[in-house]
Formats: structure tokens, C-alpha cells, sequence
């Protein structure tokens, strides 16, 4: 069937402001809006461009907003949104190209919250013990993809680019929950900073647009809870 | 551009990661990748990491040794494959010391799961061995590695796509590299040079390769005159999503799911009456097509159902939550209540630039090194997978034979002097890119790589024969041809992607030329490679390596022994 998009376009080699610019592809309604994207780009408009890879949801390169929402076009079905299927780049990042942004101040973003195992001890022979209900304490967290629809859809990080923002607290908690981990007071620290946690408005955006269905907010809470009252 | 470094890792996914983090803190060391580290293949991983922890019952890595041999149909390097399975054991710890969130046993342990062609006591019944983090194994190896090297502050260029590898009088001095942002040009001038770069699987029309899994580092290596290994041996997995080919784990049918045809039969039982469903990919793919073939397959069309509504709910959620998360978005179904639709779908390479068991490339049939030239993960041919990789292996691969390969350097930079880059050393490079962007032809890389991708699913897929793979090869040269005339419609200088798939198909294409000379010239089935026309393994005439190399119009085949140790060849049942 035909499908009709519409696509924010920037080059800033060329342009000076974003335009919105529209095409049709013929796709499959079971298809992904990323099939949709990539026929544009194949049979239409080659000059199109955005990011994508593994084209089903693991490796968090098409995150964009589709129809005012950010979604990873690989994990979106043709028949699921409404036509004409509008696509932008994520909000809150530098557009470098159309839907491609800018990633380097995210990921700074995230190795700033330490996201890595911080222990004293030394390791054991064989491997580190943990039960399977304090494996369980931080599996939610686990499943980030690093793909940034949350940060780009929270407001403190919109008008904050220094937030260390929703994707970062995910990882910090994968970490700070984690039962062999040993780091938590200074990752603590860090979040307790002025643009750490608190700046977490409770908006729910980023638990709405994770496409993990990780709870989100609810793992900030607890970030909260336990600086504030080394409870959660 | 110029740099200088100790030596340079091409690609970020786990053979890369592991061996730029042993070699961090000790070496001058870049990390170049065409992506972002963590949008690496690795990621996609899924069931597990095979090692014979034996935390739920018995294991020997020598049990886990013979399983591999056997299921690379005897042609895997058995020196190397008893490298792997030993140091298999000690680097799974070493990932749960780094904090990979392994899935737990009640006691705390690693859990450990069923997986295809995995057996106790050289092949009397499955064995629990594939480690694993619910069924995101490959993304949590992805993550924790990524984790260590941004805690070892590891340097990365992130979007750098590799256009050429550096030789100089049989040395390798470094690469070339296009930066997607700029569309700069920039040379790596290092002591060595780590290609890391993945498979090819987008050769194929159903695969469950990532769209940039294009063969990158192998046709670079091959045009630069150094044999591909193996070509011929690609897997297909047997389940990936009808038409889709996204990857439904094997640890599905691990965890108790079973292939069903449109009369509700449970058709692997007579295919391998002891593994069953669990039996190796190559197997389980061709008795999919088999069924398909005569008129079994669901609706009397090409695909089988995959049945896990025998299992319970719980078990289903809790061990397979992606696969879960996958079925529903792309099928719209409830995998505890309705069957999954599947088929065979590309999934691995088990050939690629030829190395020793320490990563070191090697370039004739003795198995010659090349000073400076190194090779891991699933771009490499060591070879640990022969003619068909067993599920969980390409994990244990990557984790050890990165760091190997990472060990190896660090030894090998001490010894070694910079040698002198000669002028122009980016000429060809440059030569390459202004050619595909001034070209201005009629023809569209899309329709080009359709073509191709088309082709070979019908002429070198699961089941080949002479009639298809001569086909095959009267095809590329033509899709060649028509490669000199295309036109791009980006001509810009900033992340140019139409350039960069450009470059891509130019890999994809050669590879494909090496698969089919090597699928041709193989007159035997053997493993993941099946022709029709021979059907029997043939170890008289063909219990070799095959060796590719790229020649004045077209491809020049020679070939080595394989290194057989403890098991001797014999029929492969299960």
C-alpha cells in the first residue's frame, strides 16, 4: 500500500531553516515506519538521512519522533500510527542532519553517572554470588538501549542540556541496585549535584516514551528516596 | 587527517571492546566505528554464552570442545577450538567480575540453559551450558564491555566508516577511514591494526543481520590481497520471524519450545531423534525447507511454526521477555498462546579473514602471519566454528579470541618498530569515494543490492547446487557492471549515508563472488554448506579450509588442512 510521510528536513549545508518535506512509499501496513523511511530513501530521496541498524529495537539508532511522540521507527508498525506518518529528531539535541542529532553530549551525559561495576573487593575465583531476588532488584534497568527517546522527551532536559537526564539515572541505577556493586556513595554524590536527580520533575514522559518498557520514573524515585532518606 | 597510535581497533562490538580494554592503560590505542559502540551487532545476541561452568550438572569444556568439532562438521581448527572452550569457562567469570547481570540460580551462581548441539558426554543427551542474562546475553556483553572501556577511558571514533587497510612490503601500517560527520578523509598510521568489523549477513534477502552488517573488514582484507577463508559456510538460523527475519533464540526451544508443521507434528523428532528440536541450525534449517519442500509447511507455504504455548507462561516472560516483546510488536501475537510463524533466516558467517588462535592474520596455506595485521570476532576464520558455528559459540569466540588478540599485541608492540608510511598512502581511498560520487550513471545502489540480495537467497542459500551457484556467478559480474554506473543522489560532504550504503554494497559484492566460487568449487555438503547435487560430506576430496583470493576478474581458490587433534572425523548424527 502507499503511505504517505512527512519529514522534517535540514541540511545545514544547504538550509536555513528545517522544512517539511513529503513522500510516499509503498510498503506492507505490517511493515516498520523504518521500512517506510528506507524505501524513501532508496527509491525516493536518497538524500534523506537518519540513523538505523539493527532495524528491531536492540540497538537504539533510530530513536526520532513519529507523529509527535519519540519512538524508534524499526519498532513501529505502518498500520499502528496515523497517516501522513510526520517524522522529526528527537527535541533537546543539536539536529546535525534531518532526523540525525547530535549523540556525543548524551553519552558524555551517561559516562558522567559512572556507569560501570565499582568494587574494593577482590573477585572471587569463580564468579561474584547474588541471589536471583537481588538480580531481580535491578533488571528493569538493565534493558536500556542508550537510545535516547527518554532524555529527548523530558522537559528539565530541554531547557536544562546540563540534566544529567532520565537515560543516565537508568544506568546509575542499574548500578547503584546492584548487589556487588560498591560505588553507590559516589555515584550518589554526583546525582545529589544541582543537576542531578532533582532536576527530575516527575513528568512521566520518558517511563511514556521508553521503547524497553523500562519504568523509568519509578527508578528515579528510588534514586530520590534513597538519597534523601536511604530508604526505598 | 593524519594519527598516529600504538594500534588501532576497527569496530566496537565484543571482539573489539574486549581487546581495546586489555590493551587500554598499556597502549596508545583507537577504537574506530561506523556506529555509535553500543549500537554494535553484538547487542542482538540473545540466548547465551556456552561454557562448561557445570553449575547445574556435570560439564567438561572437552565435552564442550567435541560438541563444536562434531557440529562443525569436523572442519573447525581443533587446536583452536580446545583454546576456546577452556579459556570459554575463565572469561565467562571474568564477565560476571566485570558486572555482567548474568540470570541467577537459586544459589547464586550463573544460570546455565539447553542449547543447540550442546550435549554431555560427547553427544549422549543435552546439557545445561549456555550461560546466560535473560535472553539479552549479546546486549549485556555489549554493555559491560562498553562500561569498561568508557571506566578505562578508552578513545573512540564513533562513525568513522573503514574504506582501506595499509600495506607496505607484506606489513600492515594502519587504515583509512571516512568520518560520516565531515566527510574528511583521515589516515591511522599504527604499529597494528585490529580489524573486529562483524559478518555479512546482508548478502542475503532474510537475514537477521543488522542493516550495516556488510562485510566491511572482509572485502577490505580481500582486496587488499589477503585470502577469505571459508566463504562458502554461512548459517542460516532456522527461526527467525516469517518474512522479517528477525531472530527468535534458540534458547526458545531450549527452554522447552517445539518446530510444528501444518499437521501439528513435532517434525524434528524424525530428522534427530535424540536432540530433537535441539539439534544444530544447519540440521534444523535444512528440515524446515525439507518440510516446506513437501507441501508441510503452514498453508502449503514456506514457513513452520514455532510452538511455545507447551510452556509455562511464567517461564516464558521471565527467560524470553524480548522474544516475547518481539512476537507482539511485529506479529501481534502472544507466544504463550498462538504459535510463532518462522523461517530460515542468514544469521552467520563462519568464514572470514583467515588468523591464528592470537589473532594474527595469517595469508598462505602455511599459515603465514602478516607483522601487524590482527583479526577477531565473527569477521575472523581462526577457525572455531568449521562448517557450522553451534549456538552460544559466537560469544565464547569473541570474548576469547578478543582478548587474545589484545594480549598478542600488547607483545607485539613492544618488539616492533613504527615503520614509515609512504606518500599517497590515502590515494586509493580517495580515488574511491570521488569515483562513486562524480559517477553519474542510471543505476541505483538500492536496486543493485536488492538484486543481489534476492539472488543469492535463491542461488546460495540453504540448499545449493551447480545449476544455481553457475547462475550465481554469470549475476555479479553483471551487478558489477552496472556498480560502475550508478549515481548518488547526496553529494554533500555531511553524513553522506547515501555514500556510505554506496561503499557498502562495493563490500557486499565481493564478498558474494568469494561465497559462490567457494560453493561451487566445494563439491561435498558439509555443515551449513548443502548442495544437492552432492550431498554427502566427501573428507577424501574436501576436508579442507578453503581459501579464497581476489584476482584480475575474479576469484582464485586454494586450500589448507584442517588441524584435527582428539576427534577423528565420523558421521555427524544426533
Amino acid at each position: 500500500m502507499d503511505v504517505s510521510l512527512r519529514i522534517l528536513r535540514f541540511d545545514p549545508e544547504r538550509d536555513k531553516e528545517p522544512h517539511f518535506a513529503e513522500y510516499t512509499a509503498e510498503v506492507e501496513p505490517t511493515d516498520r515506519v523504518l521500512d517506510a523511511l528506507n524505501y524513501v530513501k532508496w527509491y525516493g530521496d536518497g538524500t534523506v538521512t537518519y540513523r538505523r541498524s539493527c532495524a528491531h529495537g536492540v540497538c537504539g539508532s533510530d530513536a526520532m519522533r513519529i507523529n509527535g511522540r519519540n519512538r524508534l521507527a524499526c519498532k513501529v508498525l505502518v498500520k499502528d500510527v496515523s497517516q501522513p506518518i510526520t517524522l522529526e529528531p528527537l527535541l533537546g539535541f543539536k539536529v546535525l542532519k534531518d532526523l540525525l542529532v547530535d549523540m556525543d553530549p548524551f553519552f558524555a551525559l551517561y559516562a558522567s553517572v559512572k556507569p560501570y561495576l565499582i568494587t574494593s573487593t577482590p573477585p572471587p575465583e569463580k564468579e561474584r554470588l547474588q541471589s536471583p531476588e537481588e538480580r531481580e532488584r535491578f533488571d528493569d534497568t538493565t534493558k536500556c538501549i542508550l537510545c535516547a527517546a527518554c532524555t529527548g522527551a523530558c522537559p528539565p532536559f530541554w531547557s536544562n542540556p546540563q540534566f544529567v537526564g532520565p537515560a543516565a539515572l537508568v544506568n546509575a541505577h542499574r548500578f547503584i541496585f546492584d548487589s556487588r556493586d560498591e560505588g553507590a556513595p559516589e555515584r550518589l554524590e554526583i546525582l545529589g549535584e544541582r543537576d542531578g536527580v532533582f532536576r527530575c520533575r516527575t513528568v512521566f514522559n520518558c517511563t511514556e516514551s521508553c521503547p524497553r518498557d523500562i519504568q523509568i520514573t519509578r527508578a528515579i524515585q528510588q534514586i530520590k528516596r534513597l538519597i534523601l532518606y536511604n530508604r526505598v | 587527517m593524519y594519527h598516529k597510535y600504538d594500534a588501532i581497533v576497527v569496530g566496537a562490538g565484543g571482539a573489539g571492546l574486549m581487546a581495546a580494554m586489555v590493551m587500554s592503560g598499556s597502549a596508545n590505542v583507537a577504537v574506530l566505528s561506523k556506529l555509535y559502540p553500543t549500537r554494535s551487532h553484538t547487542g542482538t545476541a540473545q540466548g547465551g554464552i556456552g561454557a562448561a561452568l557445570g553449575n547445574l550438572e556435570e560439564d567438561h569444556w572437552e565435552w564442550h570442545m567435541f560438541d563444536t568439532v562434531k557440529g562443525g562438521d569436523y572442519l573447525a581448527d581443533q587446536a583452536a577450538v580446545e583454546v576456546m572452550c577452556q579459556e570459554a569457562i575463565d572469561t565467562v567469570y571474568d564477565l560476571e567480575h566485570m558486572g555482567l547481570p548474568f540470570s541467577r540460580l537459586e544459589d547464586g551462581r550463573i544460570a546455565q540453559r539447553f542449547f543447540g548441539g550442546h550435549t554431555k558426554d560427547y553427544g549422549k543427551a543435552p546439557v545445561h551450558r549456555s550461560c546466560y542474562a535473560a535472553d539479552r546475553t549479546g546486549h549485556m556483553i555489549l554493555q559491560t564491555l562498553y562500561q569498561q572501556c568508557i571506566k578505562n577511558q578508552v578513545h573512540f571514533f564513533n562513525e568513522f566508516h573503514v574504506l582501506d587497510l595499509l600495506i607496505e612490503d607484506g606489513v600492515c601500517l594502519g587504515v583509512v577511514a571516512l568520518e560520516i560527520g565531515t566527510g574528511e578523509i583521515h589516515t591511522f598510521h599504527a604499529k597494528a591494526v585490529l580489524f573486529a568489523t562483524g559478518g555479512y549477513g546482508r548478502v542475503y534477502k532474510i537475514t537477521s543481520n543488522a542493516l550495516t552488517f556488510t562485510g566491511d573488514g572482509v572485502a577490505i582484507s580481500y582486496r587488499r590481497g589477503i585470502p577469505f577463508e571459508d566463504p562458502e559456510f554461512f548459517q542460516f538460523h532456522p527461526t527467525g520471524i516469517y518474512k522479517m527475519g528477525i531472530l527468535i533464540t534458540e534458547a526458545a526451544r531450549g527452554e522447552g519450545g517445539v518446530l510444528r508443521n501444518r499437521t501439528g507434528e513435532r517434525f524434528m523428532e524424525r530428522y534427530t531423534p535424540t536432540l530433537k528440536d535441539l539439534a544444530p541450525r544447519d540440521i534444523v534449517s535444512r528440515a524446515i525447507y525439507t518440510e516446506v519442500r513437501e507441501g508441510r509447511g503452514i498453508d502449503g507455504k514456506d514457513y513452520v511454526y514455532l510452538d511455545l504455548t507447551g510452556l509455562p507462561p511464567g517461564a516464558v516472560h521471565e527467560k524470553l521477555p524480548d522474544i516475547t516483546d518481539f512476537v507482539h510488536t511485529y506479529l501481534g501475537l502472544d507466544p504463550t498462546k498462538q504459535p510463532i510463524p518462522i523461517q530460515p533466516t542468514a544469521h552467520y558467517a563462519m568464514g572470514g579473514i583467515p588468523t591464528d588462535v592470537d589473532g594474527r592474520v595469517v595469508v598462505d596455506d602455511q599459515n603465514t602471519p602478516m607483522p601487524g595485521f590482527y583479526a577477531a570476532g565473527e569477521c575472523a576464520c581462526v577457525s572455531v566454528h568449521g562448517a557450522n558455528r553451534l549456538g552460544t559459540n559466537s560469544l565464547v569466540d569473541i570474548i576469547v579470541f578478543g582478548r587474545r588478540a589484545g594480549r598478542q599485541i600488547l607483545g607485539f608492540l613492544k618488539e616492533s618498530e613504527l615503520m614509515p608510511l609512504p606518500e599517497g598512502a590515502d590515494a586509493a581511498a580517495r580515488a574511491e569515494i570521488a569515483r562513486l560520487l562524480e559517477s553519474s550513471g542510471p543505476e541505483k545502489v538500492a536496486d543493485i543490492r536488492r538484486e543481489l540480495q534476492e539472488q543469492m537467497e535463491v542461488n546460495a542459500s540453504v540448499m545449493r547446487d551447480a545449476a544455481g551457484l553457475k547462475a550465481m556467478r554469470a549475476i555479479i559480474p553483471e551487478l558489477r557492471a552496472r556498480y560502475l554506473r550508478i549515481s548518488l543522489q547526496d553529494t554533500g560532504v555531511r553524513y553522506n549515508t547515501d555514500l556510505t550504503e554506496a561503499i557498502e554494497l562495493g563490500y557486499l559484492l565481493d564478498v558474494a563472488d568469494a561465497i559462490v566460487a567457494g560453493a561451487l568449487a566445494r563439491e561435498e555438503s558439509r555443515g551449513a554448506h548443502y548442495r544437492e547435487d552432492f550431498p554427502k560430506r566427501d573428507d577424501g576430496r574436501f576436508l579442507v579450509h578453503t581459501l579464497a583470493w581476489k584476482d584480475v576478474g575474479g576469484v582464485r581458490l586454494g586450500y589448507k588442512p584442517v588441524s584435527i587433534t582428539r576427534f577423528q572425523p565420523q558421521e555427524r548424527k544426533y
